[in-house]
């Protein structure tokens, strides 16, 4: 699905991300765990394309996208979320997710002033998926509500769902389940279990590990940028190495 | 599906009947003075709309707003004035120049991010302004440009009478809205306020950030040069100070008053500020003392205006009128009727 | 060759006041992130303020500097409560905008009390020295000379005080600050007040050779932007060189290439910086 070869970026003259290969697999919830500043964020931001590696490739399905704007990546098949999505609060949740597909639309400034068609059509289009994804993360019964007026739950949900209007193939999401009681995190999980039913890759950043350890089929463990783990929950948990950097290191090693 | 009828009703009944008001009003009008005022809060309104499409649906702050109006309103009186075009292909041309001038600019300011962008376009808009009080030889610096011809009326009408003149501009500021409203309302308008919400989540969400930018930008340099080409037209006589950054302030205010980011919000805010000022004479000089801590308590406490803050009143009001889960439905279709007035 | 270095001297001139105005912008970006519109504002009040301590009042030049520096002081500090802390979350939009308002206001304050006629403020320091044919007035030496001193006391107080090292620290990491217990309110409060003293007594120090209005401040503010963008945004020592490169380019250009466009130089500087580079000149890699 994706692949990373010898990932590198260096800031200045440090690497936040230093040589990591990895193999993300169709299909699978695919977990990035590490302590602070290991560089987790800044690997989605490569492999989305928001950052530019300092060196290495990246394949989606056999496509080199590595030196590829965000733009393309995403409308390739790459869909994301953020620790915190600005949305704009008095829309309605609705509007906010309806131009979650205009990657897959194409009318322009003259479309608009004649009101064609094509614009007509990918509008429509437009606003079914995005009741299509609301639907998908269960959200149908707040859609005319302004995101100033729905929970914090909710929000993070609706990111879920703007990422998947854009029609991805694999998702990458970071710390879905942060700031979230213990209840509302059981759904986070159980959410991207039908991602993956529903034939979507799931790439996740996250803390919580017995989440993690519960949800996910393949965890990736980073620490100062390197890779320094992968392997099954259970393997994990039992290398040595993976509870070195926890114990050893930050001080968010056991949230 | 009930409820797009009732906005049927509602809405379009308050746009005519604005319209109507609008049309009438030099006939209510107590002078040609007045009249006068009224067409230059229009042309106003009309830049404050171009402002609106970068700053309120993008959300980059423009301080280089006032100088394309400037360079709308000197291509049209050195056209006219010293090359002797008349007015129509003088107008077309002021267009022109500031919707590629915009392009110019856009491409190299827009990859700048937020300060930058604002520091920037400031300084573009000081260069603007320097350029004509110094560029003597073409913009004959602070003396000004003198005899800009009016609009022809190709025998039919006489726009250098105040009235005729009001209904052109009347015209145009219809029009600007029109298509301000198709725009919100369409998918590039909510692209532009995707980005408005995020450098980054927009282009993650597969979105051109620079194509999409400039794109705003030239649509809003092209609605400052009509403006500006409409007022040289209106008062025919121009000088350096058309490009004081204190005009892009003023129309900063009137978007922020009326509600930035709003379909209505420029209109109401321009000609609700100007009247204000007008009727009020001891505020000419010192409005700022007001405006300037109006603009501090507006960010604060109602950042999107009058009309933000009674689009989200009317919403809350739907929302509770609406009970039930049955009405769910139908609530969608309330929110997406009315959005397009609010994603505006 | 005398007249190069009448040059040099007014580049010098120019680069301190530009640095000193650049150093207060400089700071309060730093720590707050806040590209504040309303500095040169605070500057063409020093300026008035001294203008009023001395005419008004009747007292002494430095004493004038230095009421206005208090005065202006607190009135940054105003601004910081009442205006930014508010905003401190809002859309990075909203700063900018509400520091527009404040830029207005105080303009229209000042033009409500004093008229926008120029006016001049006289120091006492109006003699001319003459150094071997190379000829200094006094107040450019004193500008010189009390920039360079207050750029070393405000290092002092930046390295050897417990609330100067908390600055640097904010500057240096928001969020590590927060970790380790620093006061945010008061480092806030603290570093508008540094900006306001030092645009204060930028104004002060030039308005004698210069003149005093309402807009004043408007080409200085502007200035000062393209000063810490070409120093890179937050950095001290950068505000300081971009100070001198923007006052010699200013003083070299308006004497040897022309008078009427030398304040374009600096922001064509700026569009010709951008343009190459949009993270500024000295700007670290992107985070």
């Amino acid at each position: 699905m994706l692949k990373v070869e010898h990932l590198t970026k260096m800031f200045g003259g440090l690497a936040a991300v230093n040589d990591v290969s990895v193999d993300l697999e169709a299909g699978k919830i695919n977990a990035i765990i590490g302590p602070n500043g290991a560089g987790k964020s800044t690997f989605f931001n490569l492999i989305s394309g928001l950052h530019q590696p300092t060196s290495g490739r990246i394949l989606l399905d056999g496509v080199d996208v590595t030196r590829m704007p965000c733009d393309q990546v995403a409308r390739l098949g790459v869909g994301r979320t953020f620790q915190t999505t600005n949305l704009f609060e008095q829309a309605t949740v609705l509007d906010n997710l309806i131009v979650g597909h205009r990657l897959r639309t194409r009318s322009g400034l003259w479309d608009v002033l004649i009101n064609s068609k094509r614009l007509q059509r990918e509008e429509k289009a437009a606003r079914d998926k995005a009741m299509e994804a609301l639907d998908f993360v269960g959200l149908t019964q707040v859609a005319g509500q302004f995101i100033a007026d729905i929970t914090q739950e909710e929000r993070k949900r609706v990111a879920f769902a703007l990422a998947l209007a854009t029609d991805p193939k694999i998702v990458l999401l970071d710390e879905p389940a942060a700031g979230v009681n213990p209840e509302e995190t059981e759904g986070f999980a159980a959410l991207m279990r039908k991602m993956v039913d529903n034939g979507l890759t799931v790439c996740l950043i996250e803390h919580k590990m017995d989440m993690i350890m519960s949800l996910a089929d393949k965890i990736m463990v980073l620490d100062h940028g390197e890779k320094i783990a992968e392997g099954t929950p259970e393997e994990v948990r039992n290398n040595p190495v993976v509870i070195e950097a926890y114990l050893g290191g930050d001080e968010d090693a056991a949230a | 599906m009930l409820f797009k009828l009732g906005s049927l009703l509602m809405k379009p009944g308050a746009k005519m009947a604005l319209l109507a008001f609008a049309i009438v009003f030099p006939f209510l009008a107590a002078n040609e003075y007045q009249v006068y005022v009224m067409a230059s809060a229009f042309v106003w309104a009309i830049a404050v709309y171009g402002l609106n499409i970068i700053t309120g649906y993008c959300g980059q702050l423009n301080l280089a707003h006032g100088g394309f109006f400037a360079i709308g309103a000197y291509t049209l009186g050195l056209l006219t004035a010293d090359a002797g075009w008349s007015f129509w292909p003088a107008f077309v041309a002021a267009l022109v120049i500031t919707a590629v001038l915009g392009f110019f600019v856009g491409i190299v300011s827009l990859r700048l991010k937020e300060h930058y962008f604002a520091i920037f376009t400031l300084c573009v808009g000081f260069i603007i302004y320097l350029l004509i009080d110094k560029w003597e030889e073409l913009t004959h610096g602070p003396i000004g440009v003198r005899d800009i011809a009016a609009p022809s009326g190709f025998g039919l009408v006489d726009f250098t009478e105040t009235t005729p003149f009001y209904y052109l501009v009347l015209a145009f500021l219809v029009f600007s809205i029109w298509f301000m409203g198709r725009l919100s309302r369409s998918l590039l308008g909510r692209t532009f306020i995707a980005i408005r919400n995020g450098d980054e989540l927009a282009q993650s969400l597969g979105i051109n950030l620079m194509r999409n930018k400039v794109l705003a930008f030239v649509l809003s340099t092209t609605y400052a040069g009509l403006a500006g080409a409409l007022y040289a037209g209106m008062v025919r006589f121009i000088g350096p100070e058309e490009a004081n950054i204190n005009h892009t302030f003023d129309m900063i205010t009137y978007l922020l008053v009326g509600g930035i980011g709003t379909l209505t919000g420029p209109l109401l805010g321009t000609v609700g500020i100007v009247w204000l000022t007008q009727s009020l004479q001891f505020l000419e000089e010192y409005r700022m003392i007001i405006f300037g801590p109006l603009l501090v308590i507006l960010v604060i406490f109602f950042p999107r205006g009058i009309t933000g803050q009674f689009l989200t009143w009317m919403h809350h009001k739907a929302q509770s009128l609406a009970p039930g889960k049955k009405q769910k439905a139908s609530k969608v279709q309330t929110a997406s009727a009315r959005e397009a007035e609010n994603n505006a | 060759m005398n007249l190069f270095f009448q040059q040099i001297i007014n580049g010098l001139t120019l680069g301190s006041i530009y640095g000193l105005v650049a150093l207060g912008l400089t700071l309060v970006y730093g720590i707050l992130h806040i590209p504040n519109f309303a500095h040169g504002a605070l500057y063409m009040v020093g300026a008035f303020m001294s203008y009023f301590f001395m005419t008004d009042l009747g007292v002494h030049y430095w004493v004038a500097m230095a009421g206005s520096a208090a005065v202006v002081a607190v009135l940054a500090i105003l601004c910081e409560r009442l205006v930014f802390h508010p905003l401190r979350n809002s859309p990075p939009i909203h700063d900018k905008i509400a520091a527009i308002g404040i830029l207005l206001f105080l303009e229209a304050v000042v033009q409500m009390f004093w008229g926008s006629d120029f006016r001049r403020l006289s120091s006492p320091f109006t003699g001319i020295m003459n150094f071997d044919g190379l000829i200094i007035p006094e107040q450019r030496l004193l500008i010189i000379v009390g920039a360079f001193a207050l750029v070393i006391v405000l290092q002092l107080f930046l390295r050897k005080t417990m609330i100067g090292a908390t600055i640097i620290a904010m500057a240096q990491s928001r969020e590590g600050a927060f970790l380790v217990g620093i006061d945010a309110n008061r480092v806030a409060m603290m570093t508008f007040a540094i900006s306001g003293v030092l645009a204060a007594v930028a104004a002060s120090l030039y308005a004698p050779i210069n003149l005093v209005y309402p807009a004043m401040g408007h080409l200085v503010i502007m200035k000062a932007f393209v000063i810490i963008i070409l120093g890179g945004m937050g950095s001290i020592p950068g505000a300081i060189a971009g100070g001198m490169i923007i006052g010699f380019a200013e003083a070299f250009g308006g004497f040897y290439i022309s008078t009427a466009y030398k304040d374009i130089i600096a922001f064509g500087l700026l569009v010709l910086i951008l343009s190459v580079r949009p993270q500024g000149l000295f700007a670290k890699g992107a985070h």
